[in-house]
């Protein structure tokens, strides 16, 4: 049978893989909206992997929370960047300095 | 045995579609190979029996953000030079962050004691009336429900969210604006003009 740290170790495999996707896709929104869907789905392993091998159904229940509230999250995030490039004609993080953040 | 076997094929192509995803030169790729990750990702949580979230995710996920994800990618026209260009500047603090991560977790669970559970032992079995999806709706309806409502009331939200930043009026759209055609008077629309008749010259 499958182990609770054999889980956790892909999900933290995982989890890294998805930082590092936000450090070399810095200037392209869609990517990064993209790797916290993927964060998010590590954070969920987790959750699920705890619930399961500690026998409380809870955890699922959050997994099912965090699932909504993800769906939320990138539907507005898509919004947001069909607006962002219909007034800038551009994606790239680098060019939205108007905020000279 | 299968079930580990499984576990060992479905975690391979998971984490080989994640290192695909954040490489891939054309979003349309990444968009796709998420797919991939989120499905092997179901079949997983199939494997550890968290069947109904496993469903969810494939329903919810790869039928509708995946779907809006693609959607949006090949939607705008986007100028792929230019968003790669520098791709490698920060790829060595990015590997090492990722490499960093990696060492901490693992070393973490992998040392005995370290979570306050046995991480190495497997799971109790289920018995064979157990159904996921009646445990986790009896706490969803009872335990949770105004969290449960709440996240319902999130959604809605997130739909007059999305559409109201996205609809916008064109000049020169045509379209029918019934509430002004019904309000409209005779008064609005003709004049009338008292004149004496002409002469017949």
């Amino acid at each position: 049978m499958i182990t609770l740290a054999q889980l956790l170790t892909l999900s933290g495999i995982l989890f890294s893989l998805s930082v590092a996707g936000i450090f070399l896709n810095r200037k392209n929104v869609i990517l990064l909206l993209m790797c916290v869907e993927l964060l998010l789905l590590a954070a969920n392993f987790n959750f699920i992997a705890f619930s399961r091998y500690l026998g409380d159904i809870h955890g699922q229940v959050f997994v099912f929370f965090v699932l909504t509230v993800a769906a939320a999250e990138s539907a507005i995030g898509l919004a947001i960047l069909v607006v962002l490039f219909r007034e800038r004609r551009t994606i790239n993080v680098e060019d939205l300095n108007t905020l000279r953040g | 045995m299968l079930v580990e076997i499984l576990f060992y094929v479905f975690g391979t192509i998971l984490v080989a579609s994640a290192f695909g995803l954040i490489v891939a030169r054309n979003p349309v790729y990444s968009a796709l190979l998420l797919v991939l990750c989120f499905v092997t990702s179901a079949a997983i949580w199939l494997l550890i029996e968290a069947e109904f979230l496993a469903i969810v995710l494939v329903l919810v996920y790869v039928g509708a953000v995946m779907v809006l994800f693609l959607f949006v990618v090949m939607m705008l026209d986007i100028d792929l030079v230019e968003l790669r260009a520098g791709f490698t500047r920060f790829a060595w603090l990015g590997w090492i962050t990722a490499l960093a991560v990696i060492f901490e977790i693992v070393g973490v669970v992998w040392a005995r004691g370290g979570l306050g559970v046995d991480a190495t032992k497997s799971p109790s079995g289920l018995p064979a009336d157990y159904s996921n999806t009646l445990e986790l709706g009896r706490v969803l309806y009872t335990k949770y429900v105004y969290p449960f409502e709440l996240a319902a009331v999130l959604l809605l939200v997130a739909i007059v969210a999305a559409i109201s930043l996205t609809m916008r009026s064109r000049p020169g759209h045509k379209v029918q604006d019934i509430s002004k055609q019904v309000a409209v008077r005779a008064a609005d629309r003709i004049r009338i003009v008292k004149m004496d008749a002409e002469k017949r010259s």
